[in-house]
């Protein structure tokens, strides 16, 4: 059961297991890859995780069906997944938006600023400490999904 | 100039505090190497060959004199004395130590300074016109803009981790001062046909490995939708710039893969998404940042009998009439003039400013110009609104601290990266190599006959020494690891932006002025009259050169 960060919380995740690319489809309660979600019929309540590379495009009609996009960050330096998490939010995604793979903590703030909610750390151990930098800074320059508008509609 | 509010304030502070924690994680463990280098590169750490180096922002190279004074102040406290003026209009520390630089950013924060984004994979430091808000030939200050666009992309938290680097210029006037060509994103303050003034937007140029010059990919664009605009190019780059290859992982290499046509399209379909949303610019935001670039108190002067007092001055002491000649520039209002403080004194490296020479700009620019200063991408300094009746003593002052080199524009105002004795991934020595042909052409008639030229050096491939644009470009390269050196010609930054062509064979160090000599012989053998080096290479092409510079010795 893998334990993650969720609405700034650190919890177990009893729901989804992990998305397996060798299977040729996706088991029910299992994260699927792009290629397997696609295939599956009724995508009610389903849950798909995106590569770099494989773009929204795909999840874009059925962003109301969707329980939960995962985004994987093999390693943390690719940073595509920033923007397919604000374009899914951004085109009117509201499920839960988890990032998995290499991606590090100093990074929470941004992901989360661009709509990630949940977040699957490589190194469990590290959750608890790792909240705090989900709250690195407490005001911004740019509009992001945090923040719809920008300081200069804000400042006071 | 742009002054924080708390809210700045807040986000910078927030920023310093942010690093401090890293850097404690990072020393205890906890952070691995390859963790922390993103981390410290965007906020301005790199290591180099010797040492961490550390490059501090300078937004548009605007500066006010307390904040001269404080990198003075750091340059003595944390490091040698001493900082260097890098080709991007930012300031660069060679020798503070990794567990002090949290304490340089929050020496740095308490002047409203940063070393915010300055490396690393991400927007860097937006860069202008050196002259802007005094240039004659100016539009529109270009400064408000460059300062919506910092503010914009100080955190922007999509495109942190870009495929690579990224640069954004602009520039308002005739004469492009700010090498929008060779950027990542060029930005133009143009007219339209009904004569209100918006954005051209270019993208994709660059220097480096593949130097490319822009591309358009909008002729004009309402100044309301800048920023929407920037984050569309800059969506589309994130999600389809290469990230296999370092070397092909530039927006330029993107645009051509792409096409300009196909990779517009891509972005204004972006841009659809995003047009008239919260990001667009509101009228009272504009206005806002225009409020900070207002005129200062300028005097009113009756320009025509300044400009005869100076005059007489300039022919009773010739030295003076050449350093006014050489190194100030025409001001838009009358009475006042901009003066380029010359930081390539023969046995200086070029850009390089000690902690004496920072505080004695400070105390000049308080004195004649209005608290402020700029940093130029030509590696000099600017003091842009000095009376005509201060040139004189100003200039008296700049001569005793070594300051006052006339050569602005000039063959020995060369253009040169830290190179090898600095830099880690350099292939050779730059600064040498400078300093070589300064010695040698040191009789400033030669030099001024030989009328504008830029030299520009790189010690590697990366061509920080932005050398593709100079009209005449040297390359350190690696030869069976000796080091070697390319020479190229007819580059040129401004508005007919081209790149240098390579000449042939590259040379040894100890033959380089040796070769500068040829080079500029075939050129004064063959100019026209008033022709510039550039428009005598441009006329005769390359083979010229290449003849007598590769002539046997008879
Ligand atoms: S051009 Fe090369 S040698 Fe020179 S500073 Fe840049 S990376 Fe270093």
């Amino acid at each position: 059961m893998p334990r993650l960060i969720k609405n700034g919380a650190v919890l177990s995740d009893e729901q989804w297991q992990a998305a397996n690319p060798d299977a040729d489809a996706a088991g029910p309660g299992s994260i699927a890859t792009l290629s397997q979600w696609e295939a599956l019929g009724d995508k009610q309540d389903s849950a798909v995780q995106l590569e770099p590379g494989d773009g929204v495009e795909a999840l874009l009609p059925h962003l109301d069906e969707l329980a939960l996009v995962a985004v994987n960050f093999p390693v943390f330096t690719d940073g595509r997944g920033f923007s397919y998490a604000r374009e899914l939010r951004e085109r009117g995604y509201r499920g839960e938006l988890r990032a998995v793979g290499g991606f590090i903590r100093d990074q929470l703030h941004y992901l989360s600023r661009c709509g990630f909610d949940a977040f699957q750390l490589a190194d469990e151990s590290q959750l608890e400490e790792a909240v705090a930098s989900l709250g690195d800074f407490s005001e911004h320059y740019q509009a992001a999904i945090d923040q719809p508008l920008p300081l200069f509609r804000r400042r006071a | 100039m742009y002054v924080y509010d708390e809210y700045d304030q807040r986000i910078i502070d927030e920023r310093v505090a942010q690093f401090r924690d890293q850097t404690q994680r990072y020393l205890a463990g906890k952070i691995t190497e390859e963790q922390f280098l993103p981390l410290r590169l965007q906020n301005g750490l790199y290591v180099q060959r010797l040492a961490p180096m550390m490059r501090i922002a300078v937004p548009y190279g605007l500066l006010n004199s307390k904040q001269l004074r404080k990198v003075a102040h750091i340059t003595r406290q944390y490091d040698k004395g001493y900082a260097h003026i890098s080709t991007r209009q930012n300031i660069q520390l060679n020798w503070p130590l990794l567990e002090e630089v949290p304490d340089i950013l929050e020496e740095l924060a308490s002047v409203q300074m940063h070393a915010v984004q300055t490396s690393g994979n991400c927007i860097r430091n937006t860069t202008t016109d050196q002259f802007a808000g005094v240039a004659r030939d100016e539009l529109e200050d270009p400064r408000p803009y460059c300062e919506i666009i910092r503010q914009w992309s100080t955190f922007h938290p999509e495109f942190a981790f870009l495929p690579r680097k990224f640069k954004i210029a602009v520039c308002a006037s005739e004469e492009d001062r700010a090498a929008i060509h060779a950027h990542d994103i060029g930005i133009e303050l143009v007219p339209n046909a009904s004569g209100e003034i918006g954005f051209k937007v270019l993208a994709g140029g660059g220097l480096g490995r593949t130097p490319v010059i822009g591309s358009v990919v909008n002729e004009w664009l309402d100044k309301q939708h800048l920023l929407t605009y920037l984050e569309a190019i800059l969506r589309v780059y994130n999600q389809h710039g290469r990230r296999d290859n370092k070397f092909k992982a530039r927006i330029k290499i993107l645009v051509k893969a792409m096409g300009i046509e196909a990779f517009r399209e891509a972005v204004e379909k972006e841009w659809a998404a995003l047009k008239d949303g919260p990001s667009t610019l509101t009228g009272e935001e504009i206005a806002r940042a225009k409020s900070f670039f207002t005129d200062p108190a300028y005097g009113t002067i009756d320009g025509a009998a300044s400009e005869s007092a100076l005059q007489a001055q300039a022919t009773a002491e010739p030295i003076f009439g050449n350093w006014l000649k050489r190194n100030t520039v025409a001001h838009r209002v009358p009475g006042y003039q901009a003066v380029t403080v010359s930081l390539k004194q023969t046995g200086q490296a070029p850009g390089d400013i000690t902690d004496v020479q920072l505080e004695l700009l400070a105390d000049l620019a308080d004195q004649y110009s209005f608290g402020e200063i700029r940093s130029t991408h030509q590696q000099n300094m600017v003091l842009a609104d000095v009376r005509q009746q201060d040139l004189y003593p100003l200039w008296q002052s700049l001569q005793k601290a070594g300051l006052a080199t006339a050569n602005i524009g000039y063959l020995t105002d060369v253009i040169c990266c830290p190179g090898g004795d600095y830099c880690s991934l350099a292939n050779a020595k730059s600064i040498p190599v400078a300093e070589a042909i300064q010695a040698r052409f040191d009789d400033m008639d030669y030099v001024y006959d030989l009328g504008p030229l830029e030299l520009n050096i790189s010690g590697c491939m990366n061509a920080c020494g932005h050398h593709h644009i100079g009209h005449i470009g040297i390359l350190g390269v690696d030869k069976k690891g000796q080091e070697f050196y390319q020479v190229s010609l007819g580059g040129s930054q401004a508005k007919d932006a081209s790149l240098g062509k390579i000449l042939g064979p590259s040379f040894k160090q100890e033959d380089m002025p040796d070769v500068m000599a040829k080079i500029l012989n075939t050129y004064v053998d063959l100019r026209g009259e008033e022709e510039t080096f550039l428009d005598t290479y441009r006329r005769v092409g390359i083979d010229p050169f290449k003849e007598r510079v590769y002539a046997k010795a008879d």
